[in-house]
């Protein structure tokens, strides 16, 4: 009987696969980013390396000393006071302690405070404290802080905003009156974030992070680069961080464009061009995880998508590890062994600067 | 997101460079304000700091570092240098311009007059 090693389902379900059926996933997941990418997939000997993270037979792994990387993060210190659906284990402290506990208990690299909602629409009726929050924060704290939002350009339209909502346009055949809600839409989100960041950066903000940029498409993504333009020139030392909400941008518009290119359609490689030619510092890779599918297969194609957008990015991108990316199971209590092995392969094999 | 053990802390520790126990927050100073990769980011921190690139990640080094050099350490004692103070250390030292420390160092230094 052939060995079987442990490992997960994308959803997290524990599995335990044959070798054989661990180098089939992982060829499978490889090609399926390739062709879906365009790019080139992982050689033999990287696919070696990636069956080797996998079937570690330690129940955590980690990368070789001297390869480490920087992390940056959507909000961390929430998730410590926070109790959501999507992660967060509501301590019964302030925002302000959890930072402080993020920098010298998690001991991450940088910190990444937010509205507890983290859309943009939200934080704008709450500037002043936003910026009071971040002033505070930021007196106490030693390693770099950066605020984060996210664009969530579905927020404008009806019922929650004020723009016609294009999601039902669409489908009763008004194509035209559902792109002209976008645009509108995206016009009123480019100025919130220009707004938001603008006061931050008075308060002394050193970095933010666009993050979860087109959640609602391509017009989301390009609302997301106009402000990060517009941004560069008016707030020039506030590094900024573009981080995507998947690994496609979805055509809900599907004719926008960002400097005559078309933004509909676009994987990560493509992704990443356009958030540096806007002006982004950091590119935050987003691949999705799909839940039927095996651990070995999800990781296999995230690390194909990274290792070909690190090989064209000119600036440092770290894969979103989250939840239900990249390779990390769409489970709420992330099981370590596949966040842990996720981290060595997006890093030893995918070159990721930073997670 | 996710729990903080599960997620985030299992990152540090399998990937991470560990912010203050070590030189993490001084190479990511490097990607936020130079727009560094990695291999870039630690080249320049370790020759500021004389070091190898190894050792930026080796807690026996860096604590005496940062303690020495009095730029943040992880225990935080009462009278050691931290938050903003430390940052504008980390600014000299690293010979980089941090915007916090622009906007802290313009107030302290701004001219006390009044305008009656």
């Amino acid at each position: 009987m052939a060995e079987t090693y442990l490992t997960r389902m994308g959803d997290g379900e524990r599995v335990a696969l044959t070798g054989e059926e661990i180098r089939e996933d992982l060829e499978a997941g490889n090609q399926d980013a390739a062709e879906r990418g365009n790019i080139p997939g992982l050689s033999p000997d990287e696919l070696d390396q990636l069956f080797a993270i996998v079937t570690d037979p330690n129940r955590i792994t980690a990368v070789r000393p001297g390869h480490e990387v920087i992390t940056t993060d959507d909000g961390g210190p929430g998730m410590i006071v926070c109790d959501k659906p999507d992660g967060g284990v509501g301590l019964p402290m302030g925002y302000h302690n959890a930072v402080l506990a993020f920098e010298r208990l998690c001991c991450a690299d940088t910190i990444g405070a937010g509205h507890y909602d983290y859309s943009c629409k939200p934080a704008k009726a709450l500037i002043n404290y936003e910026k009071q929050r971040y002033y505070m924060y930021s007196q106490a704290a030693t390693i770099p802080l950066l605020y984060g939002t996210q664009p969530n350009l579905g927020v404008y339209f009806q019922p929650d905003g004020p723009f016609p909502n294009a999601t039902e346009l669409i489908p009763a055949g008004k194509i035209k009156e559902g792109q002209q809600a976008q645009e509108a839409a995206a016009e009123a989100l480019i100025e919130d974030l220009i707004y938001i960041a603008g006061e931050l950066y008075d308060a002394g903000c050193d970095g933010f992070n666009f993050d979860t940029c087109a959640s609602a498409g391509d017009a989301d993504f390009y609302a997301a680069l106009k402000a990060v333009e517009v941004l560069k020139e008016k707030a020039p030392d506030m590094a900024i961080e573009v981080g995507m909400a998947s690994e496609f941008i979805l055509g809900m518009h599907s004719e926008i464009e960002y400097r005559s290119t078309r933004l509909a359609g676009m994987y990560p490689t493509d992704q990443v061009k356009v958030a540096e030619a806007a002006g982004a510092d950091i590119f935050g890779m987003a691949v999705n995880v799909n839940t039927s599918e095996s651990f070995p297969w999800n990781l296999a194609r995230a690390v194909t998508f990274l290792k070909a957008t690190v090989a064209v990015a000119n600036i440092p991108v770290h894969p979103n590890v989250g939840m239900g990316v990249c390779g990390v199971p769409m489970l709420s209590v992330p099981p370590i062994d596949c966040v842990t092995r996720a981290s060595k392969a997006l890093v030893e094999i995918g070159k990721a600067d930073g997670l | 997101m996710g729990d903080p053990f599960g997620m985030t802390t299992a990152h540090v520790m399998a990937a991470g460079m560990c912010g203050i126990r070590t030189a993490g927050d001084l190479v990511a100073w490097m990607q936020l304000t130079r727009r560094l990769k990695i291999d870039e980011a630690k080249q320049y921190v370790a020759a500021k700091l004389g070091i190898s690139v190894l050792d930026l990640s080796n807690e026996e080094v860096m604590q005496q570092i940062r303690e020495e050099l009095d730029i943040g350490i992880i225990s935080g004692p009462a009278d050691a240098t931290k938050g903003v103070a430390a940052r504008c250390r980390i600014a000299e030292l690293l010979d980089i311009s941090i915007h916090s420390v622009n906007v802290f160092k313009a107030k302290l230094n701004a001219p006390l007059k009044l305008n009656l």
